[in-house]
């Protein structure tokens, strides 16, 4: 096959192109420019592209930059300022997965005549009896990252490889340090990639939206204190809500934009026994009864009934066996099947 | 089928002349041409010869003529040296734009074929500018600046002013020895005319100083320390002259491949908008914007098909930037974002222009019916 293989400038997909090379295919690299500004841990910083470029001259693979830098801000900066202006706690790396790698790109290589993309992500992707595509969480469950490609459908899986999604990571270094590929021992990127470590979420917004005070009032309504900055609060937020240490453990359990007011009550506040999940995409259909579910990259899964006859359209309600913590508003919710191998498809928790 | 090369705007393949007057300078003619036995004595006259040559083909005194590292360091250097405020257009290239923007300088802008425009910048002249720089022929869209008419405004308005133009593009298009006595600064760099690349030349006007950049051995009367790039130096002469001599005959033999280019192109394809009229460009550029077309794709599709051209400058990791040259000329940015430069030079040949045509009407027509699909 002719693949496009996205190139972070890691080792996963460093060696996701040497897979694909041992496979037979016809390997183009490619490293998408998406971020214009300041970054000291994203994807597109120019040491990234260079080890990109390297890796690729290593392979023998062509390597080339595509400039998505408006789609990106357009799908994934905009609307991650617009959601924190309204209260709600965003996934850039979800969206950018959603927007850029798999419909941008893969647009742009059917529109160039590859037959897939690939990437580094370690999920899998398989086959049923009946010839439909699966998604399922890589073979590393510490490194698993099928919860940030949940929104694959049958289209996209159809055109779309993870090469290193059925080794470890340990064997993924192993094969980089064995090929002498010079990202073998490159650390893991781990955040968001426009947000800078010195200045944080906290200054990139501030140079976006203006920051407005708001009350700090408990469940009864009793002013307790003030927070500087609605805009960077989030859901079971504990600290820096300007509370005095001591006595009962608090966390944020509600939001309300309009009224500049965040809400802080005992754990048992926060719990709930439902969800209800907008923005759906299914690996294969909808799915509902029994499903394990996931809200952030590496957490927990709980088991949850997805409830059929939603009365709002495109909004699927989650019933939890056992109340949860509140899931914040803007978080992606992805459903596993009952085994928790398989993604059934996912959305993200409403307001 | 070999390669075919329409990207001479970006370089052009070395000419012979040029390689073989450098070739004895990485072997026996070794030496330093600052030293002081004969060996050095040598290489100080092959410095000496060069730099007579380039001031006789481009209408300058040889002091007048000094050789730098690049077209880019003698930008640098012309503006930089000059110090104080400047002011350039626009769509000048960014070797000329960011020195003059990191030092608080005026921006002007360009009517729409990317040619200063002269009451915009009449009206950014005062006494208080040292330097305006405006581009000989711009490295895009090839288009040429009138610059008696910008000369004639500086001695109005700014009469203290120098003008310096960055050059780069114009050797194989514009006699120099009409350009230079408009201006009291001009740069090339070698490689667009068949040199090598790694060497430049500033002319400076005599009874014009220059705070040096680079500071030193004093070589090139204090004008650029560094030893001199003797090899390169010489094959600059070499290729100069050549592109002298060839370019009346040049011009006229590229300009018919060029049109002959650009007129397949808008019988073959719709949609395809010439973005500065040929009357007002060099014989070489052919510089196009296809509608409802991404560079990115376009470029891709050509270089698998080996067609080599190019859309606009990239920046540092490689990735294509929207043109700020179009942005000046007020192109809309999603027909900028179709842009597709084609540049003739010495190599080009009919049968190079008649496959450009082929590979470059076809791969629009699969990447149009590929969005039609999705």
């Amino acid at each position: 096959m002719k693949v496009l293989l996205a190139m972070s400038g890691g080792v996963d997909s460093s060696v996701a192109g040497a897979l694909l090379l041992d496979a037979g295919h016809d390997v183009v690299g490619v490293t998408m420019k998406l971020w214009g500004g300041q970054s000291d841990t994203g994807c597109c910083s120019v040491s990234d592209v260079d080890d990109a470029r390297r890796v690729a001259q290593q392979l023998d693979i062509d390597h080339l930059v595509f400039n998505f830098a408006d789609d990106f801000d357009t799908h994934v900066v905009q609307p991650y300022v617009d959601a924190h202006a309204l209260g709600v706690t965003p996934n850039p790396c979800i969206e950018c997965n959603r927007h850029l790698k798999f419909d941008r790109l893969l647009g742009r290589a059917d529109q160039l005549g590859f037959d897939a993309v690939a990437t580094g992500h370690h999920a899998r992707i398989g086959r049923s009896d009946d010839g439909r595509f699966t998604l399922e969480r890589g073979a590393d469950a510490a490194k698993d990252q099928s919860y940030v490609v949940h929104m694959l459908d049958q289209s996209a899986l159809a055109r779309t490889l993870f090469p290193v999604g059925h080794i470890d990571k340990a064997e993924v270094r192993r094969l980089a340090a064995e090929r002498g590929l010079r990202t073998a021992s490159k650390p893991d990127s781990q955040d968001v990639c426009f947000i800078t470590s010195d200045g944080g979420r906290t200054a990139f917004l501030g140079d976006r939206i203006p920051f407005r005070r708001a009350k700090v009032v408990d469940t009864s309504g009793a002013v307790l204190g003030e927070v500087d900055a609605i805009e960077t609060v989030t859901i079971g937020q504990r600290r820096g809500i300007g509370l005095p240490g001591g006595g009962p453990k608090r966390y944020v359990v509600d939001i309300d934009p309009v009224a500049a007011t965040v809400v802080v009550g005992a754990d048992d506040d926060l719990r709930r026994d439902h969800v209800d999940v907008e923005q759906l995409t299914w690996v294969d259909g909808p799915a509902d009864g029994e499903v394990r579910v996931q809200a952030s990259a590496h957490g927990a899964t709980v088991t949850g009934h997805l409830v059929a006859g939603s009365p709002v359209a495109g909004v699927s309600h989650v019933r939890f066996d056992v109340a949860q913590r509140r899931i914040a508003p803007g978080q992606s919710v992805v459903f596993y099947d009952a085994s928790n191998r398989r993604v059934l498809g996912g959305g993200v928790a409403r307001r | 089928m070999g390669i075919t090369y329409l990207d001479h705007a970006a370089t052009t393949p070395m000419r012979a002349v040029a390689v073989e007057a450098m070739l004895p300078f990485f072997s026996e003619r070794f030496a330093n041409p600052s030293g002081s036995h004969r060996f050095a004595r040598d290489a100080r006259r092959a410095v000496d010869e060069a730099r007579d040559e380039v001031a006789d083909l481009l209408g300058v005194r040889p002091g007048e003529v000094v050789f730098t590292g690049c077209g880019t360091e003698a930008d640098n250097a012309a503006i930089v040296g000059v110090g104080g405020l400047a002011v350039c257009p626009a769509a000048e290239h960014h070797a000329v734009l960011h020195p003059i923007e990191a030092h608080g300088g005026r921006v002007v802008g360009t009517d729409a074929a990317g040619h200063v425009d002269l009451d915009r910048l009449a009206a950014a002249l005062a006494d208080d500018v040292r330097v305006v720089s405006v581009m000989a022929v711009n490295n895009e869209v090839g288009t040429v600046t009138d610059l008696a008419a910008v000369a004639a405004l500086i001695r109005e308005r700014a009469p203290r002013a120098l003008l310096h133009t960055d050059a780069v593009q114009a050797p194989s298009w514009l006699d120099l020895r009409a350009v230079a006595p408009m201006v009291d600064l001009m740069s090339l760099s070698a490689h667009k005319f068949g040199g090598p690349k790694g060497v430049g030349v500033l002319t400076v006007r005599d009874g014009v100083t220059l705070a040096p950049l680079l500071l030193g051995g004093g070589q090139e009367r204090e004008r650029r320390s560094g030893t001199h790039n003797v090899a390169g130096i010489v094959a600059l002469a070499a290729a100069l002259a050549e592109t002298d001599t060839e370019r009346d005959r040049e011009t006229v033999r590229l300009a018919a491949l060029r049109d002959r280019l650009v007129d397949a192109l808008q019988s073959e394809i719709d949609g395809v908008v010439e973005t500065v009229t040929r009357d007002r460009k060099v014989a070489g550029s052919a510089h196009v914007c296809l509608d409802g077309i991404e560079s990115e794709s376009l470029l891709f599709l050509l270089d698998e098909a080996d067609v080599c051209a190019s859309a606009a400058s990239a920046c540092a990791s490689g990735a294509m930037e929207p043109s700020h040259v179009l942005a000046a000329m007020g192109v809309e940015r999603s027909l900028a974002g179709g842009a597709l430069r084609m540049s003739l030079g010495h190599t080009t040949t009919a049968a190079d222009v008649d496959r450009a045509v082929d590979v470059i009407t076809a791969s629009v027509t699969r990447l149009r019916r590929a969005q039609v699909r999705r």
